[in-house]
């Protein structure tokens, strides 16, 4: 193999493995030193940097950094990052004064947001400090987007939304609440010179040709509406049996929800294996804890009604089957099982929908009557219309919609400044020696053995009382501290000089994790298999030395580091170093 | 801060075939500095002990004074230890061996430790091939007391201080070959790949088993001008062929060219695979190996592998013709028969 490049970012981050797997590329492991050190408003103003929401994300995130995390590899669970983020925020104290300054003089650049989600948002946040004039356009009351409609309040309290949103509102963003954009045209008549869509994927999926949808049509509902309504207090009640359709993280909003609307007997009915349901494992855990049962390998077959009124719902049981190629199909087994209920929720999927746009601005569609949305811009063919979050390329998750917010921020300041939108920042990137002296070091190398800790929940009965009343307690200081020290400082880098290397074997023979190894140089594929402990993560890099005065190569696994120091600590020439890598991800104007 | 050792081990690093991971190997973290050679011999220790499957409550490792001495206690937490008096390892040795044949012993000594304040003991284990192994962690200076020349420093060799001893060395393996080792071999810290079958066939053999490991003081004698840097070492070393050790009752899975090899079998059945290099020579010949210890040094190089192997020598048990059963587990009545039994004892001797 060649010598790895470890001048380029790329390789360093890739061993961050939470911030890489992070859209946002959060500096997971720089904020949760942060917490150890009880820096709450510090950790707090990495993440708002980086993901802006970091109270909504801390409840809410979908957290794809956790199966990323190496602990997970190395034990059975990622550290709880998702909730370590919360502790940040809830445990701040007033940050205001460390927000960016918003200049009273304007660069004369007005840009609309059209929605008011996590990805308008972000846009509005990394613009106005740069001086935009910013309007935003949102059919609802408030700021937020889905983040308000669709995650209940006992997942999300609003007051930690609220705060959120105000942050970047509260910066001089002139809003349109109460008004639905239904004209493309009309927007792009006001002469904006830039348009940023982030309206979400607001259609949910029905069952419209299902026996008896329009006679029981009253009692069925789609989830993300009904959900919506509910936020909006315009529903306060359901029936006190409820089927609720689908298996994705809506659905397990859905069910929740209704229980704490009157909901008695409430079931979650999917047609998959339950293994295969789409929503986080977490969010189906505080499902079940609640005692609602899930119902697997069920196809709808029909709505019943009697007398014009929802009755209850046909399902035919199907098994999966695997084909050679390991492709799965849901063959009926002929059983039909019914369930009596009141009321359905769909939450099977959701869809984007652009009624609003104009076919003729020059906006090009494709085969699916989708905007084409360039994937590193998000530059639409007009040039001065971008789209980003759900809206783009369909369904994902909050942190994702952040990602693209701060993409296309970057691709509109360009754009009104007359730059190429292509042209690309580079990340801020910093790597600092931590040796502070003998067996001493900037970062606490002392991991914690303990497993992962679980947050504290509210009584049960109190919990579905309350449709407000959040449900999870959070993590208190001490077990803040305690989760923090579960985390392995991948972002702390061993970092290899050859020609200070005297081979004497020191680092290889103190790894915990056997990962450092002196051989014969080979391709990629033979090297893995020639290791101390073979290198079977093919997701993980060798890192690889030049050649050695013996004309070996150190090669080192990156895949189980524990980032725990020895290496460096027991080399008598220094040729092992432990640096911290921090990469800030660019953001518009910086 | 503090320093200390995980307790993560890599997760695919399974346990050998005793159920046991390498961590029930391992010992207390090494405070010896950074990046001696030393090190590396426990490392190996626990890798040729993990890889024989061995109990670790069933192994006794030995020390005297001195750094080398020191590293019993960063592997092999698990086994007996007993840090003796400088130079005298040998003769706890033998007492405890004595008193519990069962037992693997594993003698640490260093340069300073064998060759010099314990030159009579060495001698004597030797001589009465005790069934043991013998490891000396040679690095040619006292790197406990701040790097004087040890009675292994070549003639002419610079440490860090920069004086070239005046005096010649001392070659432990000669002596042990003159004084009747039935294993004898050398080799290099920086080089596990044959310290670590090495090790593993010492301890298999039956006898005193030998081994010289040449190994790097990097605080006081890594200098370009000493004969015991890891840079000399690497650049003089000179193999009298590459060893396997292949357990016994396991296949020999790889295939050699015939002629090229050779098998030399050991107590229990296993066997060292031997690749004959462009130097062969006889591994059974006393002579040759003295020879050849002599001819390499002539070239400025140092021999290592295995120099010298003879299975037949009786060891000190057989000597002397002690009784099979450890004596720890024997009775007070066996052991001390009553005054009756030594009269008639007495009488017989009359």
């Amino acid at each position: 193999m060649k010598p790895t490049d470890t001048t380029k970012p790329e390789y360093f981050h890739k061993v961050v493995d939470c911030q890489y797997a992070c859209p946002a590329h959060t500096p997971v492991p720089e904020y949760i030193r942060l917490i150890a050190a009880g820096r709450y408003d510090d950790a707090y103003m990495i993440n708002w940097q980086s993901n802006v929401f970091p109270g909504v994300l801390g409840r809410t995130c979908d957290r794809p950094c956790e199966p990323a995390c190496r602990r997970g590899r190395i034990e059975e669970e990622p550290v709880a990052i998702c909730r370590l983020k919360r502790v940040a925020a809830d445990n701040k104290s007033d940050i205001t004064h460390r927000l960016p300054a918003i200049p009273k003089e304007k660069n004369g650049k007005r840009v609309a947001l059209i929605g008011g989600g996590p990805a308008s948002l972000t846009v509005a946040r990394d613009l106005m400090p740069l001086g935009y004039s910013i309007d935003l356009y949102d059919d609802q009351n408030k700021g937020g987007g889905f983040m308000r409609s669709q995650i209940p309040s006992f997942r999300l309290p609003e007051a930690v939304l609220d705060e959120e949103v105000n942050y970047i509102l509260d910066m001089g963003v002139v809003t349109h609440f109460n008004q639905e954009v239904t004209s493309m045209a009309a927007v792009l008549s006001k002469q904006y010179d830039a348009v940023f869509v982030g309206t979400g994927a607001p259609r949910g999926r029905d069952l419209p040709d299902l026996p008896g949808r329009n006679s029981g049509d009253a009692n069925i509902h789609i989830g993300i509406d009904w959900l919506a309504s509910v936020a909006f207090e315009h529903i306060d009640k359901i029936g006190k049996k409820v089927l609720v359709l689908g298996g994705g993280n809506t659905a397990m909003d859905c069910c929740r929800t209704a229980i704490r609307l009157g909901g008695e007997d409430v079931r979650v009915v999917v047609r998959s294996p339950k293994s295969d349901m789409k929503a986080s494992p977490w969010e189906i855990e505080d499902a079940e804890h609640e005692d609602i049962p899930m119902y697997e390998n069920h196809n709808p077959k029909a709505f019943v009604t009697e007398n014009g009124r929802l009755v209850g719902m046909v399902f035919e049981r199907v098994e999966p089957v695997f084909d050679e190629q390991g492709k799965r199909s849901l063959v009926p087994t002929g059983e039909e099982v019914m369930m009596p209920c009141d009321d359905v929720l769909m939450a099977i999927g959701q869809l984007n929908s652009f009624p609003w746009i104009e076919r003729n601005l020059g906006i090009e569609f494709n085969d699916w009557d989708m905007p084409e949305v360039d994937k590193t811009t998000f530059q639409t063919s007009l040039p001065h219309v971008f789209i980003g979050g759900d809206a783009a390329w369909g369904p994902e998750n909050v942190i994702t919609a952040v990602a693209h917010g701060h993409q296309a921020a970057i691709s509109i300041h360009h754009y009104c400044h007359g730059k190429s939108t292509t042209d690309r920042p580079a990340p801020e990137v910093n790597l600092t020696s931590q040796k502070m002296g003998f067996h001493d070091w900037l970062y606490d190398a002392h991991i914690s053995d303990d497993q992962r800790h679980v947050v504290a929940l509210i009584d049960k009965q109190k919990a579905v009382g309350d449709r407000k009343l959040e449900v999870e307690k959070g993590f208190d200081l001490s077990q803040g501290y305690e989760e923090a020290m579960r985390c392995l400082n991948c972002d702390v880098q061993t970092v290899f000089e050859t020609d200070r290397c005297i081979e004497c074997d020191a680092c290889e023979d103190i790894c915990p994790v056997d990962c450092i190894n002196f051989t014969d140089n080979a391709p990629e594929d033979l090297l893995r298999e020639q290791l101390k402990v073979k290198a079977t993560n093919k997701d993980q890099d060798l890192y690889v030395s030049d050649e050695l005065k013996t004309k070996r190569v150190m090669v080192k696994d990156e895949n189980v580091c524990l980032h725990c120091g020895l290496c460096a600590e027991r080399c008598p020439t220094g040729a092992w170093d432990m640096q911290k890598f921090l990469l800030h991800e660019a953001t518009a104007g910086k | 801060m503090t320093f200390v050792r995980p307790n993560f081990r890599h997760p695919e690093n399974h346990t050998n075939q005793r159920g046991y991971s390498i961590k029930n190997y391992e010992g207390a973290l090494s405070t010896l500095c950074a990046g001696c050679g030393h090190d590396s011999i426990s490392a190996s220790i626990i890798k040729s002990c993990f890889d024989l499957n061995l109990e670790p409550h069933k192994i006794a490792k030995i020390s005297g004074i001195g750094c080398s001495s020191k590293t019993p206690t960063y592997f092999l937490g698990k086994a007996h230890g007993f840090n003796s008096v400088h130079g005298r390892m040998p003769s706890v040795t033998t007492g405890a061996n004595l008193a519990n044949r069962d037992l693997l012993y594993i003698g640490v000594s260093g340069d300073g430790d064998t060759a010099s304040i314990g030159m009579g003991q060495f001698a004597h284990v030797v001589r009465r091939n005790l069934n043991m192994v013998y490891i000396v962690m040679n690095n040619g200076c006292y790197g406990l007391t701040k790097g004087q020349d040890s009675a292994t420093a070549d003639k002419g060799s610079a440490s860090k201080k920069g004086v070239p001893s005046v005096f010649d060395s001392i070659d432990l393996c000669q002596l042990a070959l003159q004084l009747g080792a039935g294993y004898v071999a050398r080799s290099f810290s920086g080089d596990k790949k044959q310290l670590t079958p090495l090790i593993k066939a010492a301890i298999k053999h039956q006898g005193f088993a030998f081994i010289d490991v040449v190994s790097p003081c990097v605080t006081f004698n890594n200098t370009p001008t000493s004969t015991k840097g890891y840079e000399w070492v690497r650049d003089h070393l000179e193999a009298t062929g590459t060893v396997d050790f292949i357990p016994s009752k396991s296949e020999i899975t790889v295939d050699y060219p015939e002629g090229t090899t050779r098998k030399l079998a050991l107590h229990d059945g296993s066997e060292l695979l031997l690749h004959k290099n462009a130097h062969d020579y006889d591994l059974s010949s006393l002579k040759a190996a003295m020879d050849r210890i002599e001819s390499t040094k002539e070239l400025d190089k140092i021999l290592t592998g295995l120099i010298y192997h003879n299975q037949s020598v009786q060891d000190t048990h057989e000597l002397i013709q002690t009784v099979e059963q450890p004596l720890n587990e024997l009775s007070q009545q066996q052991l001390c028969p009553g005054s009756k039994v030594l009269e008639k004892l007495n009488a017989s001797l009359r």
